[in-house]
């Protein structure tokens, strides 16, 4: 704006363009404030996060089996896994894959047979499913993408493990998802 | 000339807007209640009186279907702790929602079933639907109240006045058999008897239990309820009256300053 | 647009863009090197309000529809969803809904100022026309937004001005019915009340584009009502006008900050904060204050045809006015009886306004009781005192403005803009 002042009247150029440009800084710190409510609406709004973590009874599941519920909006794998399952995951931990990790920090301590994992693949997001593929674990229809009994992929385009959402155990019969 | 006329239209506008409220009731004595003012804040422990009041009195007959209970929770709310910012983790309020008995689904049944409720539910509802609340009421509705301080006329002080209204009606305003005389009601004969009495609700906070505690104490809940975001809303209204002041100073420096050697 | 572009590209990118697509000669003609009248006052900063309202309106409208249910049985609660629920949801729809009166404020005084300087006289017409269709349109989107709380208010208040078009003999059942798709107001009307809520705004910004396109063309009117005849007369309109307008609108802001944020139910009803309920009318239907005036028109006239005859006859005014006015001066400053029935004009506008809010029948002064009955009501009556005001209001435009203009005898006005304002700068209206 100052720059189009045509009159060559300013004394002191130096005061004159500070005000133009506190008044102009002011604006732009005002809109840039002012587009911030509009943007944080955006976010999930708060009766979408009270929803945003799930409890969970245990016992529900039996041993070998796998249910799945909804959260936040994509399916939760709670796996009630056997032993055998267990040791097969554990003699995998020094295989080579895309994601090594170890079995054991997959679960929390002492409940090697609670397996929580967001039910994605890693790949595009489609729902792997259960006991499939080469590795007994899951198999993704979408792209082919094999994952082992504790939810780390061995074969195909996903990149990552299937994720351990944050939980916790309230009880020995009781999770906390989220 | 303009100048008188704009200011003779303001006068007229300010004039008729006092004289806008006119009804056949009493109208209802001022509160100087914490949350009026540029800089009001609801008294937290004013709210969780209130609460009490609506739980063990109003609730018997009136829902509140847009509150949940992790709002009793929320910044602002009668029940917010500053160590549990989301309020689904406050353990009051979740002891609160594990009170009350939520209808569910089975998961595995399908049958309906009751479960303890979750910060997440609502507040239950007194009666399953508004034909069964008319049945139990003699034929009138009582109203959701959750938004009950912004849909009256009067809001909050209308709400603490009507508690208090109640008394024998003037010889020739006789409410017809059913109804019962309350001053502030439009018409003066309202279907709810008297719900509150002096020592009908106990405080755990040592507040004396008087009619008029309740009354103010339960309205102002109620307002919170209706406006949950009054507080945030004021707080950012003086950050921003601030900012806009002092932008309307610096633009008037620079239309000043653009225009000091311009005749107009 | 106006006479030969000043315009200078400086560098080689806005050379290339000025042989191709020459938006920034559009912008430094319109709203840099614009020549501007010298001596325009405060009451010309309103257009640049204006654009400011329309954008806000737009802004938080669509992203309320982001978190809007148009549905009957969802309308309400998901309003409350965003007032409760939508991070700085609260701020964003009470900024719409006082938005909404902040936008009508603005307007009124813009188009009073231009009924005081005469601004759509020649060769304005089709500038004031566009004026008066844009205005049109803010009415049908702000009822048709007022709908969609699905309040008490909202709902009856769609049922009243829904069956004003069933005045109309023969034609009138049949346009209603099509205007409710189905045969009261119900969810097919609340789905396309939003749906044509959403369109207007963009049809305003349309036709405000040709209001400015009209107004860059005749260029603007000024308190003097002399066009502008030399260099002399005018200032570029950046920085002089910018500067002027955005000081005017951070005043405005903060008038509409202060209902945002200290008042923002002030202007609404409390009846619409009940969900709406086909079976019982609120006790006082009242519409928002900016159509008061319109509403105390029509129910002046005893018959419902004529009644809402009158309403629309009321806005037609409007659109006659720059055929009605036969003055030669186009500024009131220089018409001083004219000035006097302006004045009385206004008062009218503001009485017309609280007869809309009041029950026809209520005394105008209490307690006092003429016991003279015209039409079935007593002369000291709301009603006598709108179908006085309402006789005014037509009479404003149907007799005084023809007339004055033959018969009054203005004061001298300046050779120039320059004139007055060089000769005595201490000189104001």
């Amino acid at each position: 704006m100052a720059e189009n002042d045509p009159g060559p009247e300013g004394k002191d150029p130096n005061r004159r363009d500070f005000i133009h440009i506190a008044a102009i800084t002011a604006a732009g710190v005002g809109a840039g404030a002012v587009a911030w409510p509009f943007i944080a609406q955006m976010n999930p709004s708060a009766d979408t996060l009270a929803l945003a973590s799930v409890e969970y009874d245990l016992t529900k599941v039996e041993a070998g089996m796998q249910v799945t519920i909804n959260w936040r909006g994509k399916p939760l794998f709670i796996r009630n896994r056997t032993q055998a399952q267990i040791d097969a995951a554990v003699k995998g931990d020094h295989d080579p894959m895309p994601d090594p990790q170890p079995d054991a920090e997959r679960h929390k301590d002492g409940k090697a047979q609670w397996l929580v994992l967001v039910g994605s693949c890693t790949h595009l997001g489609c729902v792997p499913t259960v006991g499939g593929g080469d590795y007994g674990g899951w198999f993704c229809p979408c792209h082919g993408s094999h994952y082992d009994t504790s939810g780390r992929i061995r074969k195909g385009p996903a990149p990552k493990n299937l994720v351990v959402p944050e939980y916790a155990f309230l009880s020995d019969t009781k999770v906390k998802i989220g | 000339m303009l100048r008188k006329v704009t200011l003779l239209a303001a006068a007229l506008v300010l004039m008729g807007g006092s004289a806008l409220a006119a009804s056949n009731a009493e109208k209802a004595p001022d509160v100087a209640f914490s949350f009026e003012g540029p800089f009001g804040k609801y008294d937290q422990a004013q709210l969780q009186r209130g609460y009490k009041v609506y739980r063990e009195v109003c609730s018997a007959c009136h829902s509140m279907n847009l509150l949940s209970f992790r709002n009793l929770g929320d910044r602002g709310g009668p029940f917010y702790d500053p160590k549990y910012e989301t309020s689904n983790d406050n353990p009051y309020v979740k002891a609160i929602a594990a009170e009350a008995q939520i209808d569910d689904i089975d998961g595995e049944t399908g049958d309906p079933i009751k479960r303890p409720g979750t910060p997440a539910d609502r507040f239950p509802k007194p009666f399953p639907n508004d034909v069964a609340a008319k049945a139990s009421n003699g034929g009138a509705l009582p109203p959701d109240l959750s938004l009950i301080a912004k849909a009256r006329a009067g809001g909050p002080e209308y709400v603490a006045a009507l508690m208090q209204g109640y008394g024998a009606a003037p010889h020739g305003h006789e409410p017809p058999p059913g109804l019962h005389y309350n001053k502030y009601f439009p018409g003066g004969a309202i279907a709810m008897a008297a719900p509150l009495a002096p020592g009908k609700v106990e405080f755990d906070d040592g507040t004396k239990s008087t009619l008029k505690n309740q009354a103010r104490d339960v309205a102002a809940f109620l307002m919170w309820a209706a406006e949950p975001k009054l507080e945030e809303r004021k707080q950012m209204g003086a950050a921003v009256m601030v900012f806009l002041v002092l932008f309307a100073g610096l633009l008037y420096a620079s239309y000043r300053r653009v225009w000091r050697n311009e005749s107009h | 647009m106006s006479g030969h572009s000043t315009y200078q590209p400086k560098n080689a990118f806005s050379r290339w863009m000025d042989a191709r697509l020459p938006v920034g000669r559009l912008v430094w003609d319109s709203f840099v090197d614009y020549p501007t009248p010298r001596n325009l006052n405060y009451w010309w900063t309103f257009g640049g309000i204006l654009s400011l309202c329309l954008g806000v309106q737009i802004l938080t409208g669509v992203v309320l529809a982001m978190h809007y249910t148009p549905s009957a049985a969802g309308a309400f609660n998901s309003v409350e969803h965003i007032m409760r629920n939508v991070n700085y949801g609260w701020l964003i729809r009470y900024i719409h809904a006082n938005g909404a009166s902040m936008f009508f404020i603005a307007v009124y005084l813009h188009m009073l100022r231009g009924l005081y300087y005469g601004s759509y006289k020649a060769p304005r017409e089709i500038l004031w026309l566009l004026g008066c269709v844009i205005y049109l349109l803010m009415m049908a989107t702000a009822f048709m937004g007022y709908v969609l709380p699905w309040g008490q208010m909202s709902f009856h208040g769609a049922v009243v001005i829904t069956n004003l078009l069933g005045a109309f003999p023969i034609v009138g059942e049949t346009i209603t019915t099509l205007l409710w798709g189905g045969f009261a107001v119900d969810e097919p009307t609340l789905k396309r009340f939003f749906s044509l809520h959403y369109l207007l705004p963009f049809m305003i910004a349309g036709v405000v584009i040709l209001h400015i396109w009209a107004l860059h063309v005749v260029g603007q009117n000024n308190p003097t009502g002399v066009e502008p005849k030399s260099k002399a007369d005018t200032v570029p309109f950046t920085p002089y006008a910018t500067v002027k307008d955005g000081f005017a609108m951070s005043v405005f802001l903060v008038l509409f900050a202060i209902f945002v944020f200290y008042m923002p139910n002030a202007l609404g009803h409390a009846d619409n904060y009940v969900p709406a309920n086909p079976l019982v009318t609120p006790s006082h239907i009242v519409p928002e204050w900016y159509f008061l005036p319109f509403y105390a028109i029509l129910r002046a006239v005893p018959d419902k045809l004529m009644g809402v005859l009158a309403m629309f006859g009321a806005i037609a005014c409007l659109f006659a006015l720059p055929w009605l006015d036969t003055s030669k001066v186009k500024s009131m400053r220089y018409r001083p009886q004219a000035q006097l029935y302006f004045v009385i004009f206004l008062v009218i506008c503001v009485i017309l306004g609280f007869c809309g809010a009041k029950l026809p029948d209520d005394q105008v002064i209490p307690g006092l009781e003429t016991g003279i009955k015209v039409l079935e009501s007593d002369l000291n009556s709301w009603v006598w005192l709108s179908r006085i005001a309402t006789l005014y209001y037509f009479a404003y435009f149907l007799v005084v403005m023809p007339v004055l203009g033959l018969t009054e005898k203005p004061r001298p006005v300046p050779e120039t803009i320059s004139s007055p304002v060089l000769g005595d700068s201490d000189k104001k209206d």
